[in-house]
């Protein structure tokens, strides 16, 4: 019984996780663009929740309808004012320049907001549980965050399938040539991109601060929790990366149950075993 | 010219080259002797500029030849400072030797980690490396013989063992780093003149096309791998000697060991050995004068960075390479074709960018 509620716990993480990695996969899938800065995003988007929540003295979970629209915004800009030009076939550019972004993104907060660690207050809800029988019971603020994790990859998943704009999505990412001859603006369709990117961020990096304590320098790690449920759910597949979110969070719940040093470990050692027997991913549904 | 016979070589050095090489050789001469004319602080910074130098140069060839942009090699820096202590401390191993061991099990470490992450395409084989060295920062703070999470500080007497006097110690790990940044540099240097180093210049230049005519990419990006990994453990065991002191934090530190060696190497100019001597002697010069300013410092880089990217993609060598056509070290190949026939002054000349 221990176990199974141990895994359960790990399976609400991994809708976090697959959250963090919803956004990567998302513009790797439009624009072929790995955005280093992506964790410290998430660590970005935190912070304003923090501001806005103590200046409005309002639930961070309420003030998600200020911040979603604002990292969405931060997004676009970003893409249609930076990161456009370093698109193309060189790999180093998009790198570096993401890199130099997360530097800069880390540094600005540190400078800012010191390097205190903090969190957000969500008040009663925090410490709510449902019983399910068994002596099993799960919080309810993560089961409302794995809900939420749900409803932004079918989101997702409806929007890249079902609307226009995710058929722009599906155009550039097949051609971008062939897509601005048929009548597509790149520049702005790749904007979009990265803003809803950046909006599944902002709901990420709000649940993340409601969850554990956060500060400046946490952004790279959920950077590469977010990548390694992309590569393991497989890439271009939504409902995949939440199964790569769902294992990473198993694994490294069963990892801190044997050694509390060995939480982080097991996650990564997962990964790497996917990769070595798997490397295509569980469920790929582009081949690159 | 109709059939008449043909005789060409390949030649290498131009002018700028031949100064080139005079004041590198000079500039070496001058830092050997930098024990006679300078303090214990100029000593030390020196050996640090060595250590970055180096660092910088090996990524370059690895990011900037091989197209392998990791942003993970401080696994590697990390574990040759690892394995520096562990042989000295647990094996009883002299440190000097050490070091050059602890080169050895870099590269055989990263043949084995190849094979994993070389299956990461592009952009996802840099987040790869990344989490490579995660691992590798979390099994050392597992290591409770080597101080686990908290770190441990080198025994005197095994410090004592490099030199007896505190000066002795000081010049002996001087001289180190001098002598591993001249191999470094060297070995770069022969790797590209060699014919790895046409197939690597031929794959920055264009992978596809690199492939069409015969290179065989894995092969060499394999073979840049493993020596990089061989070049970073070596530098991450003498820096570590140097600061006589090890933690899973300071050594895989990626700030330290891959954003600084980043920037370095792009502001110098990427894909081109002397980037990363100009790059480096840029970004000691902003350190000395602007490091106080802490975080606004870095971040102060990290927009340089950007900019330089953007708008000048080659750096400042790069820039300036392209406008005076000078190389500091001779890598450029011409092909000189001499007819024997005809007379000696319509010798053609193809270049060839390097």
């Amino acid at each position: 019984m221990d176990w199974l509620n141990i895994i359960l716990q790990g399976v609400l993480v991994g809708g976090l996780y697959a959250m963090f990695a919803a956004g990567l996969s998302l513009i790797f899938g439009v624009m072929r663009l790995v955005n280093i800065a992506h964790g410290d995003l998430i660590v970005l988007a935190a912070y304003l929740a923090l501001v806005v929540t103590e200046t409005l003295g309002i639930n961070p979970l309420l003030a998600l309808v200020i911040v979603v629209p604002l990292m969405a915004a931060i997004g676009y800009a970003l893409q249609r004012g930076i990161l456009n030009q370093t698109l193309g076939p060189d790999l180093l550019p998009p790198l570096l320049v993401t890199f130099g972004l997360s530097i800069i993104i880390q540094n600005g907060l540190l400078e800012l907001f010191t390097a205190d660690s903090r969190r957000l207050q969500a008040g009663p809800i925090e410490v709510a549980s449902i019983q399910l029988g068994g002596g099993i019971a799960v919080g309810t603020l993560p089961l409302i965050q794995f809900l939420v994790a749900l409803i932004v990859i079918a989101g997702l998943q409806f929007m890249f399938y079902r609307t226009a704009i995710g058929r722009a999505f599906r155009a550039t990412s097949d051609d971008p040539a062939v897509a601005r001859l048929v009548g597509l603006d790149n520049a702005h369709v790749f904007g979009l991109a990265m803003a809803v990117s950046l909006a599944v961020v902002a709901i990420a990096g709000v649940f993340l601060a409601v969850r554990t304590n956060f500060d400046p320098a946490i952004g790279p790690a959920r950077l590469i929790f977010g990548f390694e449920a992309v590569i393991m759910g497989g890439l271009g597949s939504m409902w995949g990366t939440l199964a790569g979110g769902i294992i990473l969070g198993v694994a490294q719940a069963i990892g801190a149950q044997i050694d509390p040093g060995w939480q982080l470990l097991a996650g990564h050692i997962a990964f790497l075993v996917v990769l070595a027997v798997r490397p295509e991913g569980l469920f790929p549904k582009i081949q690159t | 010219m109709s059939a008449a016979q043909q005789e060409f070589h390949v030649a290498h050095a131009t002018r700028s080259s031949r100064i080139g090489i005079a004041v590198l050789a000079a500039v070496l001469v001058v830092l050997a002797a930098a024990p006679a004319w300078g303090g214990r602080q100029e000593l030390r910074l020196l050996a640090e500029i060595f250590s970055y130098v180096a660092l910088a140069s090996l990524w370059n060839l690895l990011a900037g030849y091989a197209g392998l942009v990791s942003v993970g090699q401080q696994a590697y820096v990390g574990l040759g400072a690892y394995v520096l202590f562990a042989l000295t401390m647990l094996a009883g191993i002299h440190p000097l030797p050490a070091i050059a061991l602890a080169g050895v099990i870099g590269a055989v470490v990263s043949a084995p980690v190849a094979g994993l992450i070389f299956r990461l395409r592009g952009h996802y084989f840099a987040i790869g490396t990344w989490v490579v060295a995660e691992v590798f920062r979390l099994l050392a703070s597992q290591v409770s013989a080597l101080g686990g999470g908290s770190g441990i500080s080198l025994p005197v007497g095994i410090v004592m063992s490099i030199g007896s006097s505190r000066q002795e110690r000081e010049f002996i790990i001087y001289w180190l780093a001098l002598a591993i940044l001249f191999a470094v540099l060297a070995a770069i240097f022969a790797l590209l003149r060699s014919r790895y180093g046409l197939a690597l210049t031929a794959i920055r230049d264009n992978e596809l096309a690199a492939r069409s005519n015969g290179v065989d990419v894995t092969r060499v990006k394999l073979v840049v791998y493993v020596v990089t990994a061989f070049g970073t453990a070596t530098v991450g065991a003498l820096i570590f000697l140097q600061k006589l002191r090890v933690s899973p934090d300071t050594a895989f530190s990626v700030n330290d060991w891959t954003a600084f060696v980043i920037f370095i190497t792009v502001i110098g100019g990427i894909g081109r050995l002397e980037g990363p001597l100009i790059g480096t002697i840029v970004f000691f010069m902003l350190r000395q004068t602007m490091a106080d300013l802490g975080s606004l410092y870095l971040l102060m880089l990290g927009a340089v960075a950007i900019v330089v990217m953007l708008k000048a993609p080659k750096g400042i060598w790069g820039y300036v390479a392209d406008r005076f056509g000078w190389q500091l070290l001779p890598l450029e190949r011409r092909l000189i074709i001499a007819n024997r026939q005809g007379d000696a002054g319509t010798s053609q000349e193809k270049r060839e960018e390097r």
